[in-house]
């Protein structure tokens, strides 16, 4: 299991959750998400969203720490209209690093526009 | 194939609802809306006089029917106005829809006049909020709007439809039929056999009832259980009517206004078992010191509700209706003798004290006269303050779906509106609205609605000229230091209502006050009371905010001996 490692020493390292949501693809969604983690003061570690099949659903991964009111969060999540599934996974060590070779690959080698 | 503009869509679709009257004010985002609602033959208009209003109308529809009621407002100002009314819906599971306007979709996103996200800024105050982004969508929508409100644990929803979808043609060849509440799943059998051998097995069980009991109709099921197992009954702010008054197991409201001696058993029970209520903390006082001896049983139709502030020994995730009549049938037939002498004890120990019973010019004495001269079929509405209190206190014989009241986000301003769309959905009642000057001076605009509709609610107003539960707080916590919470204008109240065209009674000046109550009470339409009222008075007891509810301060039985 992944420890966020605290960088300051003043957050104590905590076991991870990651959090897969299915939810409906359109405008707005993403701020009933994060806005429902924002007003329950329950910080967002990482977040991962990509559309699947025809675009229709997307797949959402929140990458959270495991505190006493995550199973609560769960619950609140569950009951957005356009989250159709929520399922909590054990944080993979690997997922949310290896993204961040993915983006940096990604970025390396393109054109800065502004 | 009809061929229609989604105004006109929308408007077929609300009244294949069910829908019979609409709040609202009309402005430049909604005018298709309206143009399309004045050629309803099904659905009477009502122009309230600002769209907090128009919210608390429909809220007074909802909550007295318990059916999904609608409200218009237009984009930007509009929009932001009814903020507030769905922020109160939203704490106290109230089913309404507010349909809002928005500019059109090019204008979207540009700044442009009177545009406001109101998407955005509703999200943490309704269950769900849609923006419609075409005319395809209005089917769907509008009825998803009605299943979402009325299912599982009712409560707002807000429809943002802008100017071009509602003026845009659409051809529809059947249109969906309506909506209405999903089906609930029936709770889990074993849960309700542990919660019945619990409730066997505890020597001095509670059961609490909160607004889940009251709005969903399950009141019946709640006091047929407490009677087979012998379980006395308290009440939140909510939940009170689900059990009569005259009822031998009920115990009156428990928290930070409630009846001192449900306080003091709550400490002493052993099993509390909860039907729809949330936990609040103006019900429970300091959540670790509330029943610290029970082992609690939680049942909601919202599972986020349980261990949501108090760790359950069994959540049961039901419809309070359902679970409570098959509690009915597990529990043993149980008479529970020392514990309901020893309630009954506590009971006649601290009685409720309501000083002035009798003078309707008394805060207590006018609640109980007030509900004495209108007899049981009235339905009571309440503002927020000193006045709410002592008439959860003291109204005789509250029932549920005739007792409004702002219980989650206590909103000054709701009583009045609130009252009128209560009268709107029963025309055959008489309503009565309890409000105090500060709370009435919120929505007080609405007198006019109250004129033009001829409506037939009593507005009586205990009139301190203060904000009185702010002056308590003061007076009781920050050192008797009223600050900023007295009026040095005194409002002339009937004067006021009379410029509105609503017909007033001041008891200030009045010879013979119980005769001209009784006569102003039962006279057709609107009309207000005004009482004048000491400031100084404080409703008691109270507990402390933080504190625990054993820490209740006054309403001793001996301390009224020796006043």
């Amino acid at each position: 299991m992944r420890m966020l490692t605290p960088e300051d020493g003043t957050r104590p390292a905590r076991a991870l959750t990651a959090l897969r949501l299915t939810v409906n693809n359109h405008p707005g969604v993403m701020s009933h998400i994060c806005g429902l983690f924002a007003r329950r003061a329950f910080n967002v570690e990482g977040i991962l969203c990509t559309p699947l099949g025809g675009g229709a659903i997307s797949r959402i991964w929140l990458l959270v720490q495991e505190d006493e009111r995550l199973e609560q969060m769960i619950r609140q999540v569950r009951k957005l209209q356009d989250v159709l599934e929520v399922l909590p996974y054990a944080a993979d060590e690997g997922a949310f690093t290896s993204l961040d070779a993915c983006v940096e690959g990604w970025e390396r080698g393109r054109t800065l526009l502004a | 194939m009809q061929s229609m503009s989604g105004a006109e869509l929308v408007i077929r679709l609300l009244e294949r609802q069910g829908v019979e009257c609409i709040a609202g004010i009309p402005g430049g985002a909604n005018l298709p809306l309206y143009d399309a609602l004045s050629k309803s033959p099904a659905i009477r208009h009502v122009l309230a006089r600002h769209e907090q209003g128009a919210g608390f109308i429909a809220q007074g529809m909802a909550r007295s029917t318990g059916r999904p009621a609608v409200f218009f407002a237009t984009s930007g100002p509009g929009a932001t106005n009814t903020l507030t009314a769905l922020a109160d819906a939203k704490l106290d599971s109230v089913p309404v829809i507010c349909i809002t306007g928005q500019v059109s979709r090019p204008l979207i996103g540009t700044d442009a006049f009177q545009e406001v996200d109101i998407y955005g800024m509703s999200i943490p105050v309704t269950k769900h909020n849609f923006l419609v982004r075409s005319v395809e969508d209005l089917p769907r929508v509008i009825t998803e709007a009605f299943r979402i409100a009325a299912s599982g644990r009712p409560g707002p929803v807000l429809v943002d439809i802008p100017k071009d979808v509602q003026t845009a043609t659409i051809v529809l060849s059947t249109l969906p039929e309506p909506a209405g509440p999903d089906p609930v799943e029936p709770p889990d059998a074993e849960s309700l056999t542990r919660a019945a051998r619990m409730i066997d097995e505890a020597e001095r069980p509670i059961l609490l009832l909160g607004g889940g009991v009251a709005a969903s109709g399950a009141s019946g099921a709640a006091f047929r259980l407490a009677e087979r197992a012998g379980l006395p009954t308290t009440m939140s702010l909510l939940g009170l009517g689900a059990m009569p008054e005259n009822h031998p197991l009920h115990l009156g409201m428990l928290g930070m206004h409630g009846a001192r001696c449900v306080n003091m058993l709550m400490e002493e029970c052993d099993l509390l078992l909860v039907a729809g209520a949330r936990l609040d903390d103006r019900a429970t006082g300091q959540v670790e010191r509330f029943c610290p001896k029970a082992k609690l049983i939680h049942m909601d139709i919202d599972q986020s509700e349980l261990d949501k502030l108090k760790q359950a020994h069994l959540g049961i995730m039901a419809d309070a209706g359902t679970a409570l009549t098959a509690l009915a049938g597990l529990v043993a037939l149980s008479e529970r003798r020392e514990w309901l002498a020893r309630v009954a004890e506590c009971k006649a120990a601290h009685p409720l004290l309501l000083s002035g019973s009798d003078d309707p010019r008394a805060p207590y004495g006018l609640v109980r006269r007030t509900g004495e001269i209108l007899g049981p079929e009235a339905i009571v509405t309440t503002d927020v303050g000193q006045h709410q209190m002592r008439a959860a206190q003291a109204y005789p014989g509250l029932r549920p779906r005739r007792w409004l009241t702002s219980g989650g986000l206590g909103t000054m301003g709701f009583g009045l509106p609130a009252a009128i769309g209560a009268a709107l959905a029963h025309p055959d009642r008489p309503v009565v609205c309890f409000t105090g000057d500060g709370s009435l001076l919120m929505n007080i605009q609405e007198l006019a609605t109250a004129a033009e509709t001829g409506v037939n609610v009593k507005i009586v107003l205990a009139n301190n000229n203060g904000l009185g539960l702010v002056q308590q707080q003061q007076d009781l916590f920050y050192g008797r230091r009223i600050f900023g919470s007295g009026y040095r204008l005194r409002v002339d109240f009937p004067r006021v209502a009379e410029g509105f065209g609503v017909h007033a009674v001041d008891l200030g000046s009045s010879r013979d006050p119980l005769a001209d109550l009784e006569r102003a009470l039962l006279r057709e339409g609107p009309c207000l009371v005004n009482v004048p009222v000491a400031a100084e008075e404080n409703v008691y007891p109270m507990v402390p905010p933080g504190a625990a509810n054993i820490e209740m301060i006054g309403g001793e039985a001996h301390a009224h001996a020796h006043a």
